[in-house]
């Protein structure tokens, strides 16, 4: 049983120790539909990399800039707001990766599993591949924690005192890009916002500074992978979304307590 | 021979202030658009060590933007890849920054001792100094959100002076502070103008304050349309004209609590040291 079990775990909680800050990052900064729509764009990601023989994860992430840099073109023109430019990238790229997968030919692609996420189905060598990526981003963001929070609370501020705020801006978009292309294997492309966005909220309350609240939403993220393996496992449930509704009953728990 | 050892002591002391003055910050003849309207036209600027220096025009005249061009917020038009005038900020300028107000997410759980180790990260002590200085001490421990408009700003204050700034830019500092508020402020402003030696830049439309506590003295709607010390830019027709007549100059000495002039029987300022300032007037102002 060990055996089984041991390789889903040790993936899903390298995802959700990632998703602790970043979802912090993610809730202060707004960006809960943006990382959905770069996700969305992750399955078309998937599809590039299967059609063209390429690593998964290098198509995902390539497809997750390539779409952040065009939303941020596209963010210059002032008549329709950022909303409305999320939901027409998300669902077309959504669209277009469905419509991708499905014309592969020769292999039987399990659209399912990258729309929901295949935990039970990772191997050692995606393990390590999850860690090693998990290591990276938590030094980068470790690195970057100034200036990352500094444009997090004022741009312009962050800018006069001398901090590279697009640069900055774009190690985020990097690390979220790198994250998602990590996580559609475990939680699957639908759910992983909430996999950011759920534990960080619930830190939100419990908490005094930013520092507390991304290590907290780390906490309640791997709790919350624990808890769903373990649901799925005795009750033969789904693993993702069994990992997102542990998470949001960690944040109803939390609602409980009176805010400080 | 000792009084030749003197001359050598005193040499530096002598040409001090004048490598000192080397400008920290030259705007020439720089002009901006915003979103298709023309916001500044030919505006020039020099900002010297130890001098304070303000922005004074009606709504609209362009004084943040202007703010916002020194602090390289904003930059100046281009004809062709070519830029309209220079820009030229002296290399490592350090800055401080006290915008009007600005809105933190109530998501991000901040102090306001986390908010300042942002600006400058070091010792406790010297951002509970840089709070006392500002007058909010008591508010360190407080979530930012929690802060009024009032106690934001001092804590902006408190901020960009923790920085030991080069150059310190503050976009309407007097903004809902009452007289002996702004007394206060402009008076912390000139001890750190002393301390620090920094140029300061202020954007103000309470003419009188300012009108007392400040070496230079720009008007400005749209493009500069008079500047020069006070008192001069008090008496210029240009400036009567932006500001309709009488404006400034009776209540100049009543506000004056600070000690660059003395006052006479009648009340009226005489200025006790002397004030070398040039005086600029560019051409009339219009305002539409």
């Amino acid at each position: 049983m060990i055996e089984l079990l041991l390789p889903p775990l040790l993936a899903g909680l390298a995802v959700a120790l990632v998703s602790g800050p970043m979802g912090a990052f993610v809730v202060w900064r707004r960006m809960a539909f943006f990382g959905d729509t770069l996700a969305h764009g992750a399955l078309l990601g998937a599809a590039l990399g299967l059609a063209l023989d390429i690593s998964l994860y290098v198509a995902v992430v390539a497809v997750c800039l390539g779409l952040a840099a065009a939303l941020s073109a596209l963010q210059r023109q002032r008549q329709l707001a950022g909303d409305t430019l999320l939901g027409i990238v998300a669902h077309t790229t959504l669209a277009l990766g469905v419509i991708a997968i499905s014309l592969q030919t020769g292999i039987q692609v399990d659209l399912f599993a990258y729309l929901f996420g295949d935990l039970l189905a990772v191997g050692w060598q995606d393990v390590i591949g999850l860690w090693v990526g998990a290591i990276v981003i938590l030094l980068l963001m470790l690195w970057q924690w100034r200036a990352l929070l500094s444009i997090t609370v004022n741009e312009e501020l962050a800018q006069v005192e001398g901090i590279a705020v697009q640069r900055t801006r774009l190690l985020l978009m990097l690390l979220l890009a790198l994250l998602i292309a990590g996580a559609i294997r475990t939680v699957g492309v639908l759910l992983i916002t909430s996999l950011l966005v759920i534990p960080a909220a619930s830190a939100r309350r419990l908490t005094h500074t930013p520092a507390q609240m991304a290590a907290v939403a780390s906490v309640l993220g791997t709790g919350s992978v624990l808890a769903g393996l373990a649901v799925s496992w005795f009750a033969n449930t789904p693993v993702g979304p069994s990992i997102v509704v542990a998470a949001s009953s960690l944040f109803v728990l939390t609602l409980l307590r009176r805010s400080s | 021979m000792q009084a030749k050892e003197r001359q050598y002591i005193i040499a530096p002391l002598y040409f001090g202030p004048f490598l000192m003055s080397e400008p920290l910050v030259t705007v020439q003849s720089v002009s901006v658009t915003l979103g298709g309207n023309a916001v500044l036209s030919d505006v020039s600027l020099t900002l010297a060590p130890g001098r304070i220096t303000t922005l004074i025009g009606p709504n609209g005249a362009g004084k943040s933007t202007l703010a916002r061009l020194v602090l390289g917020l904003v930059q100046p038009d281009s004809h062709n890849g070519n830029t309209s005038g220079t820009i030229n900020r002296r290399k490592g300028l350090r800055v401080g920054y006290m915008p009007q107000h600005i809105k933190i997410d109530d998501s991000l759980p901040l102090t306001v001792d986390r908010f300042l180790w942002l600006a400058a990260p070091g010792p406790t002590a010297s951002r509970r100094a840089a709070l006392e200085r500002a007058g909010v001490a008591h508010l360190r421990r407080r979530s930012v959100q929690q802060l009024s408009g009032g106690e934001m700003q001092r804590v902006l204050l408190a901020r960009a002076l923790l920085r030991k700034p080069d150059l310190l830019v503050l976009d309407e500092p007097a903004q809902g502070v009452d007289v002996a508020g702004q007394n206060a402020l402009y008076g912390l402003l000139k001890t750190v103008r002393d301390e620090l030696g920094c140029a300061i830049l202020l954007i103000s439309h309470d003419l009188h304050l300012v009108m007392a506590a400040t070496d230079e003295v720009i008007c400005l709607q749209r493009h500069v349309c008079c500047s020069g010390s006070p008192e001069s830019v008090s008496r210029d027709p240009a400036y009567h004209e932006l500001f309709g007549p009488g404006a400034g100059t009776p209540n100049l000495a009543l506000y004056t609590h600070d000690h660059d002039h003395d006052h006479d029987l009648h009340g009226n300022a005489t200025h006790s040291h002397d004030h070398s300032h040039s005086h600029h007037h560019d051409g009339p102002c219009n305002h539409d």
